[in-house]
């Protein structure tokens, strides 16, 4: 096993909590009827292409990609579209969607190889495999959703030198890419290698928390049972801190070279894929299925049943509760996502997208924010940030609608992992704050560099 | 002991006046000159520099209108939201359009009682991060959160939370319609309109452009875009916007007619003297379209029961 690495500023370490790491995962059964949202990526919502009455088939295309950076939405199941309206997301907001009343039976659409038989072999040159991934819709998804495709697309002038995957699953309680690596290692596997064929390189790096052993021996012994198969590829562990999947963090942590201020991570010659997007790629590649479905852990404290399940999307989320023992009577708090990055749903029927890697359930004493008081100038938050910013005055700038000082103390470096709310003694909600600065910031930037 | 006091204050003295009169010359030879019209026209200004009228403040918007006025005789489209620009222009030597005074109107009626929580709010008390995190306690997704942000951003203090709707009320005395506050709300809910003659005005207090079956899920008072108010008003002053209906406040002879038509109370009349005690309004009636003698009124939600306003 190679030495342990880790980045080297800042970080924290909460309470890893991954009640659901022993749960196989699950498939889950599709409810009568489901809705696809048509805006699953960080960028412009899809085109609908599909209208009421339409008959589709599991995997058919029914959002076409609008812009550069946007993804294609693909029927997650088959049946008749019965309406094409708009459907509450998590955040309460309404967004297009399409409600497809399923039938029984699955009927894929022409193309798509359905066995689970492993394909090893990669048929398809580098520039094939990126217009597959476009195709197939796959995006980011440890929880940001970016298309995966431009990730891919290394410009002009750049090398990619490494292809980082991001299996450090820092975010607490969240097991969905630990129960993957477990149950599908081979295939994970050609999925780096496809990857690596995708940007030309013969290095291929897989980040993985030392809390997950189990996964960094299986996934040794594998390659090294393989060793024709994989070469190349290697196992690298990491500190469990928090936020080790931080995609500047990870790059930092492997490699030791440091993302630019304001850069992409392509400057530094590594390209970083979650490891749910790289299943997705090997489904993709070599099946020619389009992304469709993903893990999904429901969990806890109070929850009965933790459990990883694969959920097909559209899917509504509370009935992923009611799968994992029903919603407990305390509960105060429902979180997308893990309970450090995760944003709180106004409503629990939101249906189940490309970026939902957990459902989180905390009861009042978990989740309460404690009574605020005055900073008392520890700098806790800024030996936190990883990024070597200083929180408390970021808070305060954002706070006073400074935003020229909100610029010049990089505030468009934040990556929003929290650490410096978590470990404030006062309980100021210093995140809050640094959001709304940057999204205020960054609008006046973008709003200078058109002019 | 008091020699030094009397040596320390001849030397201060002698100073002093050393000083003062190299500043005399100095001050002589590096003088400005500057038109006295722009501290005249700045001191009929508000002095609050606001920023309403476009420019960095009151002294500013005095130096254009001399500027202008000298370039061109008119002071034409330089106006300051909360001042009769008529007084700027007599002492330009010059006559000013009419004035209009303006008033900032909040669109939104979903108090806690119209538009009941669903969900607790818990963060940072500004609307412009919370509008980028949900859709407001209530559920309805064009409504006003409540946090504050026109509050906060008033220079006239005209603004503030009521803390039993948790809706900012203006305040008519104080509102100049400089427009900050419309300026600085993320939903777009606060406008800026006339004040209307004898400060009435007609106006659809909902911003909600979504389809009437998503509005009336989430508000009791909100506008469902059924035009009723749009077939009904003799002036074609309403239009839809989306599904919500908007009253142009140009064309608009403040009838009442549409505030009547209303199935859910949204469009509000403000500062309608009290229906005359002979024709009582007819509490929670419901709306009929068309017999002959027109109904005396219907159930609305405004502070004062229109009744004038018939013969328009």
């Amino acid at each position: 096993m190679n030495p342990i690495k880790t980045f080297p500023r800042g970080g924290v370490h909460p309470e890893e909590n991954k009640l659901s790491a022993n749960q196989p995962i699950q498939d889950f059964p599709m409810p009568k009827q489901i809705i696809v949202p048509l805006g699953q990526c960080l960028g412009a919502p899809a085109d609908c292409i599909v209208k009421k009455g339409d008959r589709v088939l599991t995997g058919q295309l029914i959002g076409t990609a609008k812009g550069f950076v946007s993804a294609n939405v693909h029927s997650p199941a088959t049946g008749t579209v019965a309406k094409v309206d708009v459907v509450m997301d998590h955040t309460g907001y309404y967004k297009p969607a399409v409600f497809i009343d399923r039938e029984e039976q699955d009927e894929w659409v022409e193309g798509v190889i359905q066995t689970d038989e492993l394909l090893t072999e990669i048929k398809l040159d580098s520039k094939q495999i990126i217009d597959r991934v476009k195709d197939c819709g796959i995006v980011g998804m440890g929880g940001a959703t970016f298309p995966t495709h431009v990730k891919l697309m290394v410009p002009e002038g750049k090398k990619a030198e490494y292809i980082i995957i991001n299996a450090a699953e820092c975010e607490p309680y969240l097991t969905c890419d630990f129960r993957l690596l477990l149950e599908k290692t081979q295939e994970f596997l050609v999925g780096v290698k496809i990857l690596m064929k995708a940007v030309n390189t013969d290095k291929g790096i897989i980040g993985i928390e030392e809390n997950k052993m189990e996964a960094i021996e299986l996934l040794e012994k594998t390659i090294n049972a393989h060793r024709d198969l994989y070469k190349g590829i290697e196992v690298q562990p990491l500190k469990t801190k928090y936020p080790q999947g931080g995609e500047k963090q990870i790059i930092k942590a492997i490699t030791g070279r440091e993302v630019p201020s304001g850069k992409l991570p392509i400057e530094t010659g590594c390209v970083v894929v979650n490891v749910a997007s790289t299943y997705a790629i090997y489904e993709a590649v070599q099946k020619n299925k389009p992304l469709i479905e993903r893990i999904v852990t429901v969990t806890g404290k109070s929850v009965k049943k933790p459990c990883n399940l694969r959920v097909r999307f559209g899917t509504p989320a509370n009935l992923l509760i009611e799968a994992a023992g029903g919603l407990p009577e305390n509960i105060t708090d429902v979180i997308n996502g893990g309970p450090m990055m995760g944003k709180s749903v106004s409503v629990t029927d939101f249906p189940c997208m490309k970026g939902t890697s957990g459902i989180l359930l905390m009861t009042l004493d978990e989740a309460q924010d404690r009574r605020q008081t005055n900073c008392i100038r520890c700098g806790r938050c800024a030996k936190a940030c990883p990024m070597g910013l200083q929180p408390f005055l970021l808070h305060k700038v954002a706070k006073l609608n400074d935003f020229d000082e909100t610029e010049a103390n990089h505030i468009m470096d934040c990556i929003e992992c929290g650490s410096c709310e978590f470990t404030c003694p006062a309980n100021i909600p210093l995140l809050d704050y640094i959001r709304y600065g940057k999204a205020k910031t960054g609008a006046i930037i973008r709003a200078r560099n058109q002019k | 002991m008091s020699n030094t006091l009397l040596i320390s204050l001849a030397v201060l003295g002698i100073l002093g006046g050393i000083l003062a009169v190299i500043l005399y010359f100095v001050a002589q030879k590096f003088k400005v000159e500057e038109n006295p019209l722009i501290d005249e026209a700045e001191a009929c200004l508000p002095g609050a520099n606001c920023g309403g009228c476009g420019f960095a403040g009151c002294r500013a918007l005095a130096e254009a209108c001399v500027k202008q006025a000298a370039e061109k005789g008119n002071i034409d489209g330089l106006a300051c939201p909360g001042t009769d620009m008529g007084k700027v222009a007599a002492v330009l030597g010059l006559t000013a359009a009419a004035f209009e005074p303006k008033i900032a109107v909040v669109r939104c009626n979903g108090s806690c009682q119209n538009s009941p929580a669903k969900v607790h709010y818990e963060g940072a008390d500004i609307c412009a991060f919370a509008n980028t995190l949900y859709a407001g306690e209530g559920g309805c997704s064009k409504g006003c959160l409540g946090l504050g942000d026109c509050v906060k951003k008033c220079n006239f203090d005209a603004l503030h939370i009521d803390k039993e709707t948790g809706l900012p009320v203006v305040d008519p005395d104080k509102c100049v319609g400089c427009g900050v506050c419309a300026k600085n709300c993320p939903r777009g809910i606060i406008e800026v309109r006339p004040r209307g003659k004898k400060d009435r005005r007609v106006y659809v207090c909902c911003s909600n452009t979504d389809k009437g079956a998503l509005v009336i899920k989430n508000c009791s008072v909100g506008c469902i875009g059924c035009q009723k108010c749009l077939k009904e008003c003799p002036f074609e002053a309403i239009e839809m916007r989306g599904n919500l209906a908007y009253i142009d406040p140009a064309k608009c002879k403040a009838c009442g007619k549409c505030v009547k038509v209303c199935p859910r109370g949204s469009i509000h009349a403000i500062n309608f003297p009290a229906p005359k005690p002979e024709t009582p309004a007819l509490q929670g009636a419901e709306p009929v379209v068309k017999p002959q003698p027109k109904p005396e009124l219907v159930e609305v939600k405004t502070e004062v029961k229109p009744e004038n306003t018939v013969t328009a």
